[in-house]
């Protein structure tokens, strides 16, 4: 049996003003029918151009050097513009990342979907709406009849995407490229949407290229797997082999730097150092070399071909590694005694209290008030000198927003929010300012924190200027000083945002946040935006600093893993409220509340065999919208426990350990009795 | 593997030693945080984009041209044009009179150096005023929001609906028509459109992360307008300053032509364009096309150089 996709030697280039990038060099990659190949890579590494490649659709100036692309024995590669045509969305198609920018939001979505039917089966409007509404049925649409008429706007995220991946399907394709099907969803979607590539291509039989930056995402769903870096595919394996006795070190790296959640956080994550190559200029030898740890002469003068001692398994490296790392190193600082303990109510370093924050909706003329978005209901959390809180939960849970609530850039509707026993942000004027150095931020988007028109040494000279720190040549050298903490070069203040890569800038907006010594830093997604080699070595800055600088801080992020690596504590919010906090342990292990442990069940694992036998695909159905939040408990409406009792009365927050409470009134472990739980002490954690 | 984390206290040679001692082992080593690789700035991208454009480069040299031209050109070219000589008025190009005269017997050749002065002068000034005025109100409108950005932001409405050509012409007759004067008045009106633009843009970059960075760290409005808002916003000020110079330079023209330019014996290309508008039929063709080309050639420089400056400040645009 023929290949469904078979690339060969496949070469690209894109041609710049003034350079040439090579983004694609010398790939091979072949899927039989039924299987799927998961291509895995940092952003830059080629893997998006590659599929691009495949479908003809490269960006502008992008040509195809040599090589041949097949799609079962015909040759794509020198096809002209017509033929391609009739090819792409029939024969081969693809699913895009971006769902939202990726639809026509000008047509109906029955429309979208027939588009392709109408176009390669010659199909009468008839026939291709009817087609249209099997597909949206194949792809688990709820009530695929009546979302025929509506526009993409109208549909959440995750049904956008089935909406594209009905696309993709409606005239059977015989290969399937999902470009990063699910990145911009949120982790239950996710599952579902993974879980549904799985059941199509089990039922169609076509060839799947997955391309993911994602190990977790990969390791349950593939045969094989491709790890793509700097242009060049550096290991093919079949997926189990990859993850069990890989023998590249960048996948040894890749691997090791993904926390996990089982893993004890006071080991420090395997990190790669510095970032990967300019591909307009790559290094001559083995692309890797620069950030290997195993480097010698030969890896900088000659690069290494993909070879290997059988022909399943090959990778290009001289000095290939033996599986998986055993052992990284202690965080020296990291405190491996118990838990901080809380030591009363009067110590609390910050408090959150009953605290509300609503976006008024208005209409109409007047802009009179008809709803509001509920971002924050009712959260009452603490964090104690030098202790971190992680909050975590899906976008719209409303964790950002209690964030800001915290440093102040919001103000809460009711509720108070104090600092050492004094509400700081009901302050004005000038002892507001002078208040707000004790609670600094870290801003998700490393891209948007920093002032494009600023120097370094200007933007991390401001929080002191600001708050009249220091002469300047004591802010000089304290900015030099926080430079080198957080590992970058004295040469960087003279320069601007835009010449750092994405890792870097979030190393300075770290040192910014840390400028003025504050006694809380509040992280939102502090590392989301960042490839998950650059990813370990900010996490491990971030551990590392928090107890050099022995501040609180507040990690917030959807992402479980990251939050219980950094955190002492955990809290999980679900629709604006908090559904439970406890400890790492508490949370991963002891889960009292059902949405913190479908949570943990749909979360990827980079880990085959426990992908592979997750049974089902976690919670069902979409998140409610905030606007109009379900009575009662919030998470009824998706929760396999769900009673009457669930929708009449609000479930209070219970305690289930010491420092462990959830809010559920069937929980999944058994509450301790006595709900006034903060009058006793807590105890420390065995 | 070798250990990426540094140890702790080693990670800090000299943390309270001075300059000298940090420095030295960050320079032999390559930092935990990878070196800086240095990339042209935004700004020499967007001057690489601006001349790439050939059409961009013709409209700053054709602007570049006139500047010479008209400051310059009057030191070795020399004419008389204070007293009006009814001797040699209205004399055809040729001898002595490059472009003949006009009907007071001015030299035309001198006379367009002189009224280009004041064209240049004025749109200079005049779009100064009005993208100084237009800059601070929408930056602050902007940033306030609310009942303040609505008070400040009819204003402009209101202002923008009268028709301002108006107001500037019984101005103009109220006030004695000095170089000043009429910039003054030009760009009192004129500010509108750069208030608009810049409350768009900093209705943008108020919700980006860096200003809420720069609340966070304690700051205040003046210096978020003055360091984070007007700076970013720059781009697209700089652009419309473009648009205002042709602008107002045309508005001069208007007024020039319908009489309610400068005053004599200052020269302007409108009052040129005004009195020789009789002469057209009398095939005195030098008293309209050389000026009026000048005045086309000038406002076409501004409004190319600025469409240039607009796609190389716009990163989409911008070709890479």
């Amino acid at each position: 049996m023929s290949a469904a996709l078979e690339v060969t030697n496949l070469t690209t280039d894109i041609q710049l003003s003034r350079s040439v990038v090579h983004p694609v060099g010398n790939v091979d990659v072949k899927i039989d029918p039924g299987q799927t190949l998961g291509l895995v890579g940092e952003s830059g590494s080629g893997k998006s151009m590659l599929g691009l490649s495949i479908l003809g659709l490269l960006p502008n100036g992008g040509h195809i050097v040599e090589g041949s692309i097949k799609v079962e024995d015909r040759e794509l590669v020198g096809m002209a513009e017509p033929a391609l045509r009739r090819i792409r969305g029939d024969a081969v198609s693809m699913i895009f990342q971006d769902s939202q920018s990726s639809l026509n939001p000008t047509k109906t979505v029955g429309e979208q979907v027939a588009e392709p039917v109408r176009l390669h089966r010659g199909a009468s409007r008839k026939e291709a709406t009817d087609r249209a509404l099997e597909v949206l049925e194949l792809v688990g649409m709820p009530q695929p009849k009546e979302r025929l008429g509506t526009y993409p706007h109208q549909l959440s995220g995750g049904l956008r995407q089935r909406v594209m991946i009905a696309i993709a399907l409606a005239c059977e394709p015989r290969v399937l490229i999902a470009d990063e099907p699910t990145t911009a969803l949120d982790v239950t979607i996710q599952a579902q949407i993974l879980a549904l590539l799985d059941d199509l291509r089990d039922r169609l039989g076509m060839a799947t290229l997955l391309i993911t930056h994602d190990m977790g995402v990969v390791a349950g769903r593939t045969n094989r797997i491709n790890v793509m870096y700097a242009g060049r595919v550096v290991e093919t394996a079949p997926t189990d082999r990859l993850f069990s006795a890989m023998r590249h070190p960048y996948t040894q790296g890749l691997l090791g730097a993904i926390p996990r959640l089982e893993s004890d956080n006071r080991r420090a994550l395997t990190s790669i150092p510095g970032i990967p190559p300019d591909l307009t200029n790559p290094p001559p030898g083995c692309r890797f070399a620069p950030r290997c740890p195993f480097v010698t002469e030969k890896c900088i003068e000659h690069e290494p071909p993909l070879s290997g001692s059988d022909s399943i398994h090959r990778f290009a490296c001289w000095h290939p590694v033996d599986g998986p790392i055993k052992r990284t190193p202690q965080i020296a600082s990291v405190d491996s005694s118990v838990p901080k303990r809380s030591n009363g109510d009067a110590a609390h370093l910050l408090e959150v209290k009953d605290v509300f924050r609503e976006y008024p909706i208005t209409a109409g003329v007047l802009q009179r008030k008809v709803n509001s978005v509920k971002a924050v209901s009712g959260v009452t959390l603490h964090v104690d000198a030098g202790e971190t809180l992680g909050l975590v939960g899906e976008s719209g849970c409303g964790k950002t927003t209690l964030g800001k609530l915290i440093v102040g850039i919001e103000k809460p509707d009711s509720g108070q929010i104090t600092l050492d026993g004094r509400e700081v942000f009901k302050l004005r004027g000038r002892t507001l300012r002078k208040a707000r150095r004790d609670v600094q931020m870290m801003f998700q988007d490393p891209y948007a924190s920093l002032d494009p028109r600023m120097r370094v040494q200007a933007s991390l000279r401001e929080p002191l200027v600001i708050q009249g720190i220091g002469s300047r040549k004591e802010q000089d050298e304290r900015v030099r000083r926080m430079l080198s903490e957080v590992g970058l070069p004295a040469n960087a203040v003279e320069r601007y945002p835009h010449e750092f890569s994405g890792g870097q800038r979030q190393r300075i907006a770290l040192a910014r946040a840390l400028m003025l010594e504050p006694k809380v830093i509040v992280a939102d997604e502090p590392v989301s935006a960042l490839d998950v080699s650059i990813r370990s070595q900010v996490l491990n800055l971030m551990k590392r600093l928090q107890a050099e600088f022995n501040m609180a801080s507040v990690v917030i992020s959807h992402d479980l893993a990251v939050v219980k690596y950094l955190s002492d504590r955990i809290g999980v919010m679900y629709l604006g409220r908090l559904v439970e906090l406890g400890s790492g342990d508490d949370i991963y292990r002891r889960a009292a509340h059902p949405y913190t442990d479908a949570l943990i069940k749909t979360i990827p694992v980079p880990d085959p065999v426990v992908e592979r036998s997750k049974d089902d695909a976690g919670i069902r159905g979409e998140l409610p919208s905030p606007i109009n939040p379900p009575s009662g408990c919030r998470f009824r409406t998706r929760c396999p426990r769900a009673q009457q009792k669930c929708a009449d009365e609000v479930p209070e927050l219970r305690r289930f350990g010491p420092g462990h409470r959830a809010a559920c009134h069937f929980p999944l472990q058994t509450p301790i009795l006595g709900v006034d739980a903060d009058a006793s002490p807590d105890v420390a954690v065995a | 593997m070798t250990d990426p984390i540094r140890p702790v206290v080693e990670g800090v040679p000299g943390a309270g030693g001075g300059g000298m001692a940090v420095r030295l082992p960050l320079e032999s080593t390559p930092p935990e945080g990878g070196d800086v690789q240095v990339i042209a700035s935004g700004w020499r991208l967007a001057l690489r984009e601006f001349l790439a454009n050939r059409l961009a480069v013709v409209g700053l040299a054709v602007l570049v041209f006139f500047v010479v031209f008209c400051f310059l050109g009057p030191v070795v070219y020399h004419t008389n044009q204070s007293l009006t000589n009814p001797l040699i008025t209205d004399l055809p190009p040729g001898g002595s009179h490059v472009l003949g005269t006009d009907d007071n017997g001015f030299d035309e050749l001198g006379r367009i150096m002189a009224g280009g002065q004041t064209a240049l002068e004025i749109g200079f000034f005049a779009s100064f005023i009005a993208t100084v005025i237009g800059t601070l109100w929408g930056a602050i409108a902007g940033l306030a929001g609310g009942i303040v950005d609505g008070i400040l932001m009819r204003i402009v409405d209101i202002l923008l609906s009268i028709p301002y050509l108006l107001i500037v012409l019984v101005l103009a007759t109220k006030y004695s028509a000095t170089v000043f004067d009429e910039s003054m008045i030009i760009g009192l009106f004129a500010w509108l459109v750069p208030a608009r633009l810049v409350r768009g843009e900093v209705l943008t970059l108020r919700e980006r992360d860096f200003v809420s960075a720069a609340r966070v760290m304690g700051s205040g409005r003046s210096r978020l307008v003055l360091r984070h808002l007007i700076p970013n916003a720059l781009s697209v000020v700089i652009v419309n300053v473009t648009f205002q110079i042709a602008d107002a330079i045309l508005i001069l023209a208007y007024l020039g032509f319908l009489g309610f330019g400068l005053q004599y014996p200052a020269a302007s290309w409108g009052d040129m364009l005004g009195s020789a508008q009789q002469y057209v039929s009398s095939g005195y063709w030098w008293l309209v096309y050389p000026v009026g080309g000048c005045l086309v050639a000038v406002v076409l420089a501004c409004n190319l150089v600025g469409d240039a400056l607009r796609d190389a400040f716009d990163v989409r645009l911008r070709k890479r």
